[in-house]
């Protein structure tokens, strides 16, 4: 994989997190009576940065390696290679106290707030723990600063006494804000952190999340399968496709002019509410194929729609290269390409790559 | 959209389905009616706890005690009230005349069995098919539901099915029998967003081809928009508002319909402030008194803390459950929307409209 793939958007003299070619494989025994075993690439050769203050949206189906990548940068999961430099250190390279240190600066909101807080201990007690761990405070101060915090997110001060089953599930997602936000990180990875909640209360923890961001000057990776609520809070977007990025640009030109036909056929598939709107949209054939046996050349390639797919897709993989102004995709395709027509016809093509944008793609949102 | 029916397909009456529990009386479903075309789509929509689910297994006496049905519910389907059905001749309407898919599929088939086996067993059981007659229904109805080499894949166990595949299975159970009413609870939910586009596909197909009238529950407005011709928007085990999709989406009438529109991350609106909703949904032991909306309604006034709303009929199809709707409503024709059935005894609290 060729280096970083960062539309960088300009603010921050450097990235706060450099990722590159990062691959979390998981060995997989077949079978009670052994016969072999297979590789889970879960993720698979990933680059990017997140640069200072802004929201990176991650988004895929399942088994597309987002919540792996997602735990990967936390070291909840140990990657096979590849390299994670937060604010220049070598994440990677931490053991131990300096890795413990260095978790005070990278948090994680989880998508399940009912089985992400400890039963047994009181909210107050939850949140208190990282502001104890990390000593930034103790006693009466590191109690007032869980009532503080529990403001902030927009619950009463005294309900650091109750315990997580007193509370509905966005009283209990907006507790484990507060329990991320205590030991004041810079970094916070949300992995659907509304997918679990109602509409009307999902609104209300986008809106807090945007606050924070803004009061506090945070910077997420906003993981989400849902293409609605990523637009609404990134400001650039990655689509995963198993286990690798297939494309990433702004929210903007992402959602506007998506170049691959994954996340063309993604965008087109999102149920749009009008029923107004007469409904083109690309039905991809089959099931994503299993990360443990990814098709070779192109991993879209059995399931892609664009009118030029030949033998080249399934022999060349396709590098993540520019094909717009901050907007990188994966596709053979899709012109530019570094990838010549020599090198293609070689690999046995018979379509010269073209530029494809389905109507379906753009004119289901609704867009301009 | 179809014609309309001299007779529907089913009406409900005042469904109200109660749990006796010991933290108290909890009205998960109180006062439902409303009624469905043969082969048409009716979506449901609403937020957890709002007893659309609930809805749902009352209308296939599948509620389980503490919850109890209340006196005085009806259903009518194919002109026979089935509340008064013995257990034996409800049996034969589930699986039969109307059959339910529900949201999670894995948990809905079982895993010891292959899924032809599965769904044969529903020809034999309803149909008294053979065994060899049961289980090339089973292929055909995999065929039908688009599983590519069905033949291979009967003899498969739902785990070696992906979660869309196993979905389509679910599908072509209900189906065998086919069925005038199905009851689809949040079946594209577990999905991914391409699977669901395929299900959704596939549910359309179905209805086309066999006229069978379709019960979509949901949370997700963006499925309703797409899918359902009708809608009724739950809250607090009431409807609180019933449309056609386009007269909901166009101009909704109740105060939570826009507040759940608003409340939507939508295109062109990226990185502005959600129009939110306060508070939460409260529990079914606690619904407030008057309007049980009212403690999250931006536009409350004192009488709705004094007085429950009734449903009011803003014309012939459109109807809501708001106080401020009546004002909208005067001069609209009479015998309204179809959740008031006319010649249907009046709900409890009807009014004259």
């Amino acid at each position: 994989m060729n280096a970083a793939p960062s539309p960088a958007p300009g603010t921050g003299a450097r990235p706060l997190l450099e990722v590159r070619d990062l691959r979390t494989h998981f060995v997989q025994s077949r079978g009670l009576f052994g016969g072999g075993r297979t590789v889970v690439r879960a993720v698979d050769g990933v680059s990017f940065d997140l640069w200072p203050g802004e929201t990176l949206g991650i988004v895929g189906e399942s088994g597309c390696g987002k919540t792996t990548l997602g735990r990967t940068i936390l070291r909840l999961v140990e990657p096979t290679s590849g390299t994670i430099r937060f604010d220049g250190s070598d994440l990677l390279a931490l053991e131990g106290r300096a890795l413990r240190a260095m978790r005070r600066h990278l948090q994680i909101i989880f998508q399940d707030p009912f089985s992400s807080l400890n039963p047994r201990l009181t909210i107050g007690a939850t949140i208190k723990e990282g502001i104890v761990v990390h000593r930034l405070a103790e006693g009466a101060e590191a109690d007032a600063r869980v009532r503080r915090l529990l403001e902030e997110v927009g619950l009463r001060p005294e309900y650091a006494s109750r315990y997580p089953h007193e509370f509905s599930g966005g009283q209990r997602q907006r507790v484990g804000i507060a329990r991320a936000l205590a030991v004041e990180p810079r970094l916070i990875v949300c992995d659907e952190p509304v997918s679990a909640l109602d509409v009307s209360v999902q609104a209300q923890v986008i809106n807090l999340l945007q606050d924070l961001q803004r009061d506090r000057g945070l910077t997420y990776l906003f993981i989400a399968h849902d293409l609605s609520v990523v637009e609404h809070m990134a400001t650039r977007v990655a689509v995963m496709y198993l286990g690798r990025i297939v494309e990433l640009a702004t929210a903007r030109d992402l959602y506007r002019h998506p170049v691959m036909p994954y996340t063309q056929a993604l965008l087109s598939a999102v149920p749009v509410p009008d029923p107004t709107r007469v409904r083109q949209r690309i039905v991809l054939a089959g099931d994503v194929p299993s990360p443990a046996a990814p098709p070779p050349g192109c991993v879209f390639h059995p399931r892609c729609h664009h009118p030029a797919r030949d033998a080249a897709c399934e022999r060349i993989v396709p590098p993540l290269e520019p094909k717009g102004d901050a907007h990188v995709a994966a596709c053979l395709k899709q012109e530019p390409t570094t990838v010549s027509w020599a090198a293609q016809q070689q690999a046995g093509a018979t379509h010269p790559p073209q530029r494809y944008l389905p109507v379906a793609a753009i004119d289901a949102r609704g867009l301009p | 959209m179809t014609p309309p029916a001299p007779a529907p397909l089913l009406r409900v009456e005042n469904l109200r389905t109660y749990f006796h529990t010991p933290g108290g009386l909890a009205r998960a479903v109180d006062g439902v009616s409303f009624s469905m075309a043969r082969g048409e789509t009716v979506g449901v929509v609403g937020e957890s706890g709002c007893g659309k689910s609930v809805t749902a297994l009352s209308l296939l006496r599948l509620v389980q005690p503490p919850g109890r049905i209340e006196e005085g519910s009806r259903i009518w389907f194919e002109g026979r009230d089935l509340m008064t059905l013995a257990p034996e001749e409800i049996r034969q309407v589930r699986g039969n005349r109307i059959a339910m898919v529900f949201q999670e599929p894995m948990t809905a088939l079982n895993p010891v069995f292959t899924v032809g086996d599965q769904i044969a067993e529903v020809a034999r059981v309803h149909d008294g098919a053979s065994r060899r007659a049961a289980w090339e229904r089973a292929i055909e109805m995999l065929s039908l539901v688009g599983i590519p080499s069905p033949r291979e894949r009967a003899s498969h166990y739902p785990h070696q099915l992906s979660g869309g595949m196993r979905q389509r299975v679910l599908i072509a159970m209900a189906l065998v029998m086919n069925p005038a009413l199905l009851i689809a609870d949040e079946p594209t939910t577990a999905l991914d967003v391409t699977i669901q586009a395929q299900i959704l596909e596939l549910l359309a197909r179905v209805q086309a081809q066999f006229g069978t009238a379709i019960l979509l529950i949901t949370h997700d407005l963006g499925v309703v928009a797409e899918a359902a011709t009708r809608v009724l928007v739950m809250y607090g085990g009431q409807v609180v508002e019933e449309a056609p999709v386009r007269t909901l989406f166009a101009a909704p009438a109740h105060p939570y319909t826009r507040g759940l529109m608003q409340a939507m991350p939508r295109v062109g609106m990226a990185r502005e402030r959600l129009v939110t909703i306060p508070g939460s949904v409260p529990p079914p032991t606690a619904w407030p008194t008057g309007c049980r909306f009212r403690d999250r309604c931006g536009s409350a006034f004192d009488r709705c803390a004094r007085e429950a709303p009734t449903l009011v009929a803003l014309d012939a199809a459109h109807a809501a459950r708001c106080h401020l709707a009546e004002g909208a409503a005067s001069g609209a024709p009479s015998g309204a929307a179809s959740g008031v059935p006319s010649g249907a005894a009046p709900p409890r609290t009807a009014r004259p409209l």
